[in-house]
C-alpha cells in the first residue's frame, strides 16, 4: 500500500495553532484569534469547482491543493460548513471489511487519520480505543475470524477475542443475556472514534490556507452542459465555470446528478444517531451488537453516543420516525442493561445516499469534466481522507486511483459490484 | 411514525409492513441487457412523490403500492398492487 502523503506547505499568513499561542490569547482574553478559513466570495470560474461542502468535499479540496498542486478550486456549499453528515455522524473510525479492495482503501484511511492532526495543525481529537464486533453465533463466528484472517493477510490488525477476554475488556456486556449469549468478539484495535465537527473546520481552515475558496450559504441550483460536458454549476450567486465539476453532496447526488441529465444507483434514506446524558467513564471501545444493530462509544463529554440501522424507506425528510428509536433503544439495553436508567438527550436523523450494492461511488460519469463523490451509504465518515485523496486523484489526473479503482460507477453495469453483505441491489438491505 | 392505509385492513402502522422499494415494471424479456441494468440499478430518487412497493407482511400478506412525499412522509394513497399498473425503470 502507498505510504500517506508529508504535511503539505502552507500558504497562509496566520501563525499555526500551538501550545504557546493558547497561552498567550489565554493572557488576551481571546482577542486574537481570527476566522478560520476565509469568507470567499465565487468568482466567475475555477479550475475545479466541488458541490458540497461536507468531509469529503472539503478533504477532495484540502488534497487537490497539497499534494496535487491544484490551488484555483472552489467548495461550493448551500448552507454552512459541518451541518450535513460529516457533522451528524456517530464518529466511527475502522478499516474492518470483508472485501481485500475495501480494506485496502479503508485502512489507507484509517492511516491517514493517524498522522491527520499533524498534517491539518488541528485537534481532531482521533482517539484509536479499538472496535469491538460481537458475535452471538457459530455463523458468526466463523464469518468475522475469515474477516479477521483476510485482514491480517493484507496487513491489518484484527484479533478475535474469547468470550473471557470480551468480558473482562467490557464488563457492562450481559454476556448471558437471555436471547444471544456472546460467544465472543471480533477487535479492530486501531478503530476509534475522531470528533466530527473538528474534521470538517480542519480540512477547511487547512484548504483555505493553501488557497481554496470556500463559499458558504451558496445552493447549485443547476450544471450547466454542452456537448456532453459539464461546463460550470449554476448558483444563487449566479454562474461559476469550471474545468471540472465534483459533486460530493452525500445523500443528494441523486438530486445534483439529475441536473446532469443522469441517473444514479442510488437511494435516499435516513439514519439517526442518539446521545445520553454525561456518564462516568463507563466505556472505552467501539461496541457493536452483532444479533441486531447497534453501536455505541463514550464521548469525551461523558455522552453516550449510539446508532443503529436505517429507517428504512427512501426519505429526504433529515429526521428519523419512533420505531427505530424503540428498536435501537431495545437492543441497547438487552446487551447493557445497566443503560436502561440512562436518558438520551438528544436524537437527530441524516439523509444518505444508499447505494444498491451498498459501497461508495468515486467516479468518472457520462459527461466529461463531471466527477462523483457520493454513495456513502452510512460509513462514509472513516473513509473521509481516503475518499478526499483519491477523488483529488481522479480530478487532477483523469484516472481513478489504484485504491479506489473498484469504485466506479460503471461496476453496476459490468455486474463487478462490491456488496460487503451479499444482500443484492436493495439499499434498505445494506 | 408512518400510518398506512392499506385497502384490505385500515389504517396501520408501518411496523406491520415491509418496504420493498420504488415501484417499476420489469422489462420485457427480450428488451436487452441495458434495460434490464436500468430496472435493478437505476432509481430516480425523487425529493417528493414516491410510488413505492409496500408488503403488509404482519396483516393481510398482500403487496401494496403506495404514493407517499419523501420530504413530508405524507402519504396519498395506497393501492393493491393488482389493481395497477408499475412505471417503467427511470
Ligand atoms: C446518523 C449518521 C451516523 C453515521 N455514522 C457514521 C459512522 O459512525 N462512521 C462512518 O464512517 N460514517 C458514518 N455516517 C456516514 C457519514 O457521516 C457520511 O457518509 C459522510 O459524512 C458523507 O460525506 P460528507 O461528509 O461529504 O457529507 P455531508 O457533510 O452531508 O456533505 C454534503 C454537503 O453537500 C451539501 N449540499 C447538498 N446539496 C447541495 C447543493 N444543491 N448545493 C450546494 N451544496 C449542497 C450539503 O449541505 C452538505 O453540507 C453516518 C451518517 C449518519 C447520517
Ligand atoms: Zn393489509
Amino acid at each position: 500500500m502507498p505510504a500517506p502523503p508529508p504535511a503539505p506547505r502552507r500558504r497562509s499568513t496566520a501563525p499555526p495553532y500551538s501550545l504557546w499561542r493558547l497561552l498567550r490569547e489565554g493572557l488576551r482574553a481571546q482577542a486574537g484569534w481570527p476566522r478560520a478559513w476565509r469568507a470567499a466570495a465565487p468568482r466567475e470560474r475555477y479550475q475545479v469547482v466541488i458541490v458540497g461542502g461536507g468531509g469529503h468535499g472539503l478533504a477532495t479540496a484540502f488534497y487537490l491543493a497539497s499534494e496535487y498542486g491544484i490551488h484555483d478550486v472552489a467548495v461550493i456549499e448551500r448552507g454552512p460548513i459541518g451541518l450535513g453528515n460529516v457533522g451528524r455522524n456517530t464518529t466511527i473510525v475502522r478499516s474492518n471489511y470483508f472485501h481485500p479492495a475495501n480494506i485496502r482503501f479503508y485502512d489507507y484511511s484509517l492511516r491517514l487519520w493517524e498522522g491527520l492532526e499533524q498534517r491539518l495543525n488541528f485537534n481532531t481529537m482521533v482517539s484509536q480505543r479499538g472496535t469491538l464486533n460481537l458475535f452471538h453465533t457459530e455463523a458468526q463466528r466463523d464469518l468475522f475470524t475469515r474477516r479477521a484472517n483476510q485482514m491480517r493477510l493484507l496487513g491489518v490488525d484484527a484479533e478475535v477475542l474469547s468470550r473471557e477476554a470480551v468480558q473482562a475488556r467490557v464488563p457492562l456486556v450481559d454476556l448471558d443475556n437471555g436471547r444471544f449469549p456472546v460467544l465472543g468478539g471480533f477487535l479492530q484495535p486501531r478503530g476509534g472514534t475522531v470528533r466530527h465537527d473538528a474534521v470538517a473546520w480542519g480540512y477547511a481552515r487547512a484548504a483555505s490556507a493553501l488557497g481554496v475558496d470556500i463559499i458558504e450559504h451558496c445552493p447549485v441550483t443547476g450544471i450547466r452542459c454542452a456537448g456532453g460536458r459539464a461546463l460550470g454549476v449554476e448558483t444563487a450567486r449566479g454562474f461559476i465555470a469550471a474545468d471540472t465539476v465534483c459533486l460530493a453532496v452525500a445523500g443528494h447526488s441523486s438530486r445534483l446528478a439529475a441536473m446532469a441529465g443522469l441517473t444514479l444507483p442510488i437511494e435516499t434514506h435516513v439514519l439517526q444517531a442518539f446521545v445520553t446524558e454525561g456518564l462516568k467513564p463507563l466505556l472505552d471501545v467501539v461496541l457493536t451488537y452483532g444479533a441486531g444493530h447497534f453501536y455505541v462509544s463514550q464521548s469525551d463529554k461523558g455522552g453516550l453516543v449510539f446508532g443503529g440501522a436505517i429507517d428504512g424507506y427512501n426519505s429526504y425528510a433529515q429526521r428519523g420516525a419512533l420505531p427505530m428509536v424503540e428498536e435501537v433503544t431495545a437492543a441497547a439495553v438487552t446487551l447493557l442493561p445497566a443503560l436502561a436508567p440512562v436518558k438520551v438527550l438528544r436524537q437527530w436523523g441524516g439523509v444518505m445516499d444508499m447505494t444498491m450494492d451498498g459501497s461508495p461511488l468515486i467516479s468518472p460519469t457520462p459527461l466529461a469534466g463531471l466527477v462523483l463523490n457520493g454513495g456513502w451509504c452510512y460509513g462514509g465518515f472513516k473513509a473521509i481522507p481516503a475518499g478526499g485523496l483519491t477523488t483529488a486523484h481522479l480530478i487532477a489526473t483523469g484516472t481513478p486511483h489504484p485504491l479506489a479503482a473498484h469504485l466506479c460507477l460503471d461496476r453496476f453495469a459490468r455486474g463487478c459490484t462490491v456488496d460487503e453483505r451479499g444482500a443484492g441491489p436493495y439499499p434498505y438491505a445494506h | 411514525m408512518l400510518r398506512i392505509p392499506c385497502p384490505w385492513c385500515g389504517l396501520r402502522d408501518e411496523v406491520e409492513f415491509r418496504y420493498r422499494g420504488a415501484m417499476l415494471a420489469r422489462p420485457a424479456a427480450a428488451a436487452g441487457i441495458e434495460a434490464f441494468t436500468r430496472f435493478v440499478y437505476a432509481r430516480a430518487n425523487p425529493a417528493g412523490w414516491h410510488t413505492e412497493w409496500w408488503l403488509h407482511v404482519a396483516g393481510c400478506r398482500r403487496l401494496l403500492i403506495v404514493r407517499r412525499h419523501t420530504l413530508t412522509h405524507a402519504i396519498e394513497s395506497a393501492r393493491d398492487a393488482l389493481d395497477a399498473p408499475a412505471e417503467p425503470a427511470p
